[in-house]
């Protein structure tokens, strides 16, 4: 009896504490002189220092790139002694972020969507390891490919790993949600992800910070077993997390973040995740919604919450950007009595980012539309800038290249990916980190010599090492082009984890020092260069050339700097 | 009040620093703001836009929705068409620069973009390159152009000066000056053409 009356009283403390976090929000929002105007990824940043934060680590990717480089840039992150620097790639990113958990301090690491593939290793097993300090996972898709090869949805990690996800829906739910899962993490001792698209990624709007909370102290996992994930341990920590994962959907169904809102009109309900909210939200300018609502921000879903929605609603619409991951829940494979409306029947596009005018035509109100764009309209895609070095080094390629038939280079993702464009069209792959080499080698055991790899300086530190270490121990006969700018330039100039060693890299590996060969990518050495490749591309062995000069950007950042600080 | 504004032009043409000072200016005003940029891969001499919408009540969507802009504000003329999808029909107007940055080889005829421009209802229409550099500033051509939309913005002209003025406040004086002069020869430009 008294644990009921407990319980009743505690459910009525959140419920009270719900909406007074609501209220104060609310009148927070009128006072504008608070107010930091913050884009989304900037927001967790700040949430992440307000929270205790001791370490962020990351790998730059749009659009994850500017949460760890707001770090970087915080004064207080400096006076606290706060981990900021660029980690190798987001698996030693997400290990080293675990390390720090471990050692009982709070964590974050960032990627980008298709970062989480490098890091999926560690960041399933940490769900099974556990968190000791606060561990938050930063993950930012990107629907619509606005600078990616595709549109994955992390919410399936963070289902598959069995980790609670958070999912704002405004900038101040991002910083907010930042505190909450610091929380969350150390209660029950478990990874927390957070999900962003790019729209709030780099979007910007008014934050209210709440109050600042000092760094843990150095504390170990009471059981120092737990992160030995042998067989007779992991069996017992698995169990424990499905154990677990019954309070991750209590959690959920009394979430801040999950909110059910009744309307009178049941002839259609509601469900948004995320950004979502909003653009609903715009297609009723007094902001009140006629249908009954479900708005998600937490998961596992809240089933009891879902149910209710269901039960109360002629049919359901479901509204997520990415993959319709809740409408194939609720969905199943066995059709139910209610109709389930969202991407799968194509109420909304089976692809790409959300907008308002998509949830108007999905909830049948009126579509509007603006003026027809003239038919001389032409695109302007992004490319190489004046001046850039992997100019002149494409053209050389393409000179040597010219003799044989076309289809033979193999690229990377970086800004010389854009050499598929004309007028280079100097490559043929570009699929994840580090594959250039990789696929060369493979293409080179299948027989096609020569094969060449194109590669950045970043990108061959981030995943194109072990590759080379496979061509080495084969002797295939690949060429390997690192085009070195000092610089992760495609994110906007990060630090890039090889500079000035790439050579000794190589030659750790094993490549044969003759084989290394470093040029100088400018139009006075185009014919010495053009000389270098084709003899590099006719030996037969593994072969490495270096075209060496600094990204045309941060020459002129760093020019800029340096007569600013003269002045 | 509320305005919806669509701003376009070329990565590196300084359409973010347009967005700063009216964002700047509307929180002086104790306006909402939201306003979504585009980074990465796109910058990188690619078209660039950003959505930018500022009101009393506060705002939902960070897209504006399309035939619900107030304003597209253009730095470059091929661009301004681009985006012409999210412009009113029936209230919207488009303030565009007329000096075309010309960086793809199939950049269509200047005179047709320019007759594309000219068939807008609302339209301003400007060389905010030639006014920089009257201005004294080559570089404030972005300037030219909010000071030719300042009076579509529903904000008072000295919320924009003082909104430069905080803006470049780390510059010399003189680049301030500059700008400033900028500013005011777009909004000249617009109130003796409207």
């Amino acid at each position: 009896m008294a644990s009921k009356v407990a319980k009743m009283y505690d459910l009525k403390k959140k419920r009270f504490m719900k909406k007074f976090l609501f209220l104060l929000r609310h009148i927070h929002y009128t006072i504008m002189a608070n107010k930091l105007l913050l884009l989304g990824d900037e927001a967790i940043a700040l949430g992440a220092l307000d929270a205790g934060l001791s370490g962020i680590y990351a790998y730059p990717g749009t659009p994850s790139t500017e949460i760890t480089e707001y770090v970087q840039h915080s004064k207080t992150a400096k006076e606290n002694n706060i981990h900021c620097t660029w980690s190798a790639n987001e698996k030693t990113a997400m290990e080293a972020a675990l390390g720090m958990s471990y050692a009982g301090k709070r964590a974050m690491v960032c990627m980008k969507h298709v970062g989480l593939n490098v890091a999926a290793d560690p960041f399933i097993n940490s769900a099974i390891t556990g968190a000791n300090g606060g561990l938050i996972v930063v993950s930012a898709d990107d629907p619509s490919m606005h600078s990616s090869q595709n549109e994955q949805d992390s919410r399936f990690y963070g289902k598959f790993a069995m980790v609670p996800i958070l999912e704002p829906s405004s900038q101040q739910e991002a910083y907010d949600m930042v505190h909450y899962g610091f929380d969350f993490s150390e209660k029950y001792q478990v990874p927390v992800l957070i999900r962003i698209t790019t729209r709030m990624a780099h979007s910007r709007s008014g934050v209210v910070r709440s109050d600042c909370r000092e760094q843990n102290t150095l504390h170990l996992p009471s059981d120092l077993r737990q992160f030995v994930l042998l067989p007779a341990i992991a069996k017992k920590r698995y169990n424990k997390l499905l154990e677990t994962h019954r309070f991750f959907i209590e959690e959920s169904e009394n979430s801040p973040f999950n909110a059910y809102h009744d309307g009178p009109d049941k002839s259609l309900g509601i469900l948004v995740a995320g950004i979502a909210l909003n653009y609903l939200m715009e297609n009723f300018p007094d902001r009140k919604i006629p249908y009954p609502l479900l708005k998600i921000g937490q998961y596992p879903m809240p089933r009891k919450l879902v149910e209710k929605l269901v039960g109360e609603s002629r049919e359901v619409l479901i509204v997520e950007d990415g993959y319709p991951m809740i409408e194939e829940l609720i969905r199943g494979y066995i059709p139910g009595q209610k109709k389930i409306r969202g991407r799968f029947d194509g109420s909304i596009p089976r692809t790409g980012e959300l907008n308002p005018n998509i949830l108007a035509v999905a909830l049948g109100l009126p579509d509007t539309q603006g003026l027809p764009v003239p038919d001389l309209m032409v695109g302007r895609p992004p490319q190489l800038c004046a001046g850039c070095p992997h100019i002149d080094s494409y053209k050389a390629l393409n000179e040597v290249l010219e003799a044989l038939p076309k289809g033979r280079v193999f690229s990377d993702i970086g800004c010389y990916t854009l050499g598929a464009l004309k007028p280079y069209e100097a490559i043929n792959s570009c699929v994840d980190m580090g594959a250039s080499i990789t696929m060369a080698k493979g293409a080179a055991d299948a027989g096609f010599v020569p094969s060449v790899a194109v590669i950045g300086d970043s990108t061959f530190t981030h995943s194109g090492i072990t590759g080379l270490l496979d061509a080495v121990n084969d002797k295939s006969p690949v060429t390997v082009i690192i085009l070195d700018n000092a610089t992760t330039a495609m994110t906007g100039g990060q630090d890039s984890a090889g500079t000035g060693r790439i050579e000794d890299i190589c030659k750790g590996v094993g490549v044969e020092e003759a084989h290394i060969r470093v040029i100088r990518p400018l139009r006075k050495y185009h014919e010495e260069n053009v000389t270098i490749i084709r003899e590099e591309l006719n030996y037969n062995g593994v072969s490495v050339i270096i075209p060496r000069r600094e990204c045309i950007v941060t020459v002129d950042k760093r020019m800029r700097e340096k007569f600013r600080q003269k002045q | 009040m509320k305005k919806d504004i669509i701003l376009a032009g070329v990565g590196g043409q300084g359409i973010i620093s347009i967005a700063s000072v009216i964002g700047y200016a509307a929180l002086q005003e104790k306006m909402f703001l939201k306003q979504s940029e585009v980074h990465g891969m796109s910058q990188r001499g690619g078209d660039v836009m950003s959505n930018l919408r500022i009101s009393h009540d506060e705002i939902a969507s960070d897209l504006i929705p399309f035939g619900q802009a107030d304003l597209i504000i253009s730095v470059e003329p091929l661009e301004s068409l681009r985006y012409l999808s999210y412009l009113s029909p029936t209230e919207g107007w488009l303030v565009t620069n007329i000096t075309p940055f010309n960086n793809i080889p199939n950049y269509p005829d200047i005179e047709e973009v320019i007759a594309g421009i000219n068939k807008i209802p609302r339209h301003i229409a400007l060389d905010a390159d030639k006014l920089a550099k009257e201005a004294g500033s080559a570089k404030s051509a972005n300037i030219v152009i909010l000071g030719a939309a300042s009076p579509f913005l529903g904000l008072a002209f000295e919320k924009f000066q003082d909104a430069i003025r905080f803006i470049f406040r780390s510059k010399e004086e003189s680049v301030i000056e500059k700008n400033l002069e900028a500013l005011k020869l777009g909004r000249d430009f617009t109130d003796q053409n409207i």
